[in-house]
């Protein structure tokens, strides 16, 4: 008896003991910590996603307040979070950056991209790529089982069940990375979001291996090349590279891939817009145009026509600022040369 | 004197806590990716394995065996130790912003370690003295970094590899630190 009483005092006595110790060395022992890491935490998701390259938002931080890292260091916050530790560091904010978004850089959907053979393994896309190369005809393909979704701690991805792709919310993406980590494809690559032609196919290889194996893939035909009038396609390893610093966005590389491998953002293509009151009949904006979409004759008002593909070359040469440029009603008439098609005429979208 | 040898080869080569006993297998594989943070978790473990020598001793004979409460060892060593590393991290952190850089980090990953509850639980079926005591757990801690570091060199040479994928990472460290197990076994013998 005696015995459990003795075990039950000295243990209680020694917990209470040490208790009031570590209370007493908490009290004498404190250190303050920076109140400015506290609110740079505070600011920071909190998502732990390592997207930084530090192991927490608590590692970030620690590290942004010693500035080893720069205020804009968080890729999940972007621009709003940037701006608000910018104000607690009190160091003027960096200019906006374009926000990335995750991409899926195949349009393989299983009535585009034929499959190899039925795949009856692990339902991971490591696993399955390990197989022959995968079990989608083109090496390049997604192969849709969902390695990428398991990673997203955003549930940004989705694999659509119909045709067998990864498909990206970009609301929810939170340009993180994980998924272009562990995507054993390389299909995935963070992409800016407001680029108005990407390239969806990474297919490395003679063109007619690619058709055989996909109908939206890139040929290598290199149409987009010699379409782009600005310089701005090079064929790189049967695959065009768009420099996005010379791309204007005219998007005709994509009205010409004969494929569809090239994406672009058509709903919001632009056509320019000549303002009546203000256009003396210079004509240089008709010398400018490098798709012969403006008539008009000097001295008189110039006009626009449907081929114009709202490059906005002809709105930076206008001496009388008379050009604007706005998102098109009517899909582009590529006939519509000088003096055919008039704008009222042309097809509308849909 | 032959005493203190033995007990300092036993500790570092011979009984190694890692290779031989299988103790404090989880800091030796969770911070031994880098051999600078493995020198760190093997400086705090010799310095938590060297105090709580020391005062699980204290406790163990001034007031376990005393009340003949000893069945209440377990217990009591992990409250100590627990409580005692806590203390000792707020102390470091006031008193030496330097040394807690050094060792702060880990010290929460060992408080209640079982190569240090190991050490204080081996010293008592042993029958050691104090000043035994507090040489083992020293030597027994210099043999967990002897350990750590040299496995952490490995990892670091596995790491830069071209290791095909299955094997990347843990497979790979688990039979890696399996061989180095094996290499360890060749000073059982010693003493």
């Amino acid at each position: 008896m005696m015995t459990i009483l003795y075990a039950t005092l000295i243990l209680g006595g020694l917990g209470l003991l040490f208790g009031l110790l570590l209370t007493l060395a908490n009290k004498v022992f404190f250190v303050p910590s920076d109140p400015k890491r506290d609110a740079i935490r505070e600011c920071l998701p909190g998502a732990n996603c390592g997207g930084c390259g530090f192991a927490g938002c608590d590692a970030l931080a620690d590290a942004i307040v010693a500035e080893k890292a720069p205020i804009s260091a968080c890729p999940v916050g972007g621009a709003g979070v940037a701006n608000q530790i910018a104000e607690i560091m009190g160091i003027e904010a960096l200019p906006d950056s374009v926000k990335n978004v995750a991409t899926v850089v195949c349009q393989g959907t299983l009535d585009r991209c034929k499959s190899k053979f039925v795949y009856h393994g692990i339902h991971d896309c490591v696993a399955a790529s390990l197989v022959n190369d995968g079990n989608r005809s083109c090496k390049y393909a997604c192969l849709g089982l969902g390695t990428c979704v398991s990673v997203c701690k955003f549930g940004a991805i989705t694999i659509d069940e119909h045709s067998k792709i990864a498909k990206v919310d970009p609301e929810k993406c939170q340009s993180c990375g994980a998924c272009v980590k562990a995507c054993p494809k390389g299909v995935l690559s963070l992409q800016p979001v407001t680029v108005p032609v990407r390239l969806l196919c990474r297919a490395a290889e003679e063109g007619f291996l690619v058709s055989d194996n996909c109908k939206i893939g890139c040929i290598g035909c290199e149409l987009c090349a010699t379409a782009c009038k600005f310089d701005a396609i090079t064929i790189q390893n049967h695959l065009p590279v768009l420099d996005m610093n010379k791309c204007v966005g005219c998007m005709m590389c994509a009205e010409t891939c004969p494929t569809g491998a090239i994406w672009a953002d058509f709903d919001h293509r632009k056509i320019a817009e000549i303002d009546r009151d203000l256009c003396v009949g210079c004509t240089i904006c008709k010398k400018t145009c490098k798709f012969e979409a403006i008539s008009g004759e000097l001295k008189q008002i110039h006009e626009v026509n449907e081929a114009c593909t709202g490059c906005g070359e002809c709105a930076k040469k206008c001496p009388k600022k008379a050009i604007k440029l706005d998102v098109r009603k009517h899909v582009r008439d590529a006939n519509a040369k000088v003096g055919t098609t008039i704008v009222e005429h042309a097809v509308p979208k849909n | 004197m032959s005493d203190i040898i033995k007990i300092v080869i036993g500790g570092i080569l011979v009984n190694n806590y890692i290779m031989s006993q299988f103790l404090g297998i989880c800091p030796f594989l969770g911070v031994s990716k880098k051999s600078g943070t493995a020198f760190g978790m093997g400086m705090a473990v010799t310095f938590v394995m060297t105090i709580a020598s020391f005062f699980t001793w204290m406790i163990e004979h001034f007031i376990l065996i005393p009340l003949k409460i000893e069945f209440m060892q377990t217990i009591a060593f992990i409250l100590v130790i627990a409580s005692l590393v806590q203390i000792v991290e707020l102390v470091l952190k006031k008193l030496s912003r330097a040394l807690y850089q050094a060792l702060g980090v880990y010290l929460p990953l060992i408080t209640t370690n079982c190569a240090v509850l190991g050490v204080a639980i081996l010293n008592s079926t042993s029958g050691y003295s104090l000043f035994q005591s507090v040489l083992n757990g020293f030597s027994s801690a210099l043999g967990f970094t002897l350990s750590i570091v040299l496995f952490a060199f490995i990892r670091e040479r596995l790491a830069a590899n071209n290791m095909p994928k299955w094997m990347d990472g843990f497979p790979g460290a688990l039979i890696a630190a399996g061989l180095m197990s094996l290499a360890f076994l060749g000073f059982s013998g010693l003493i």
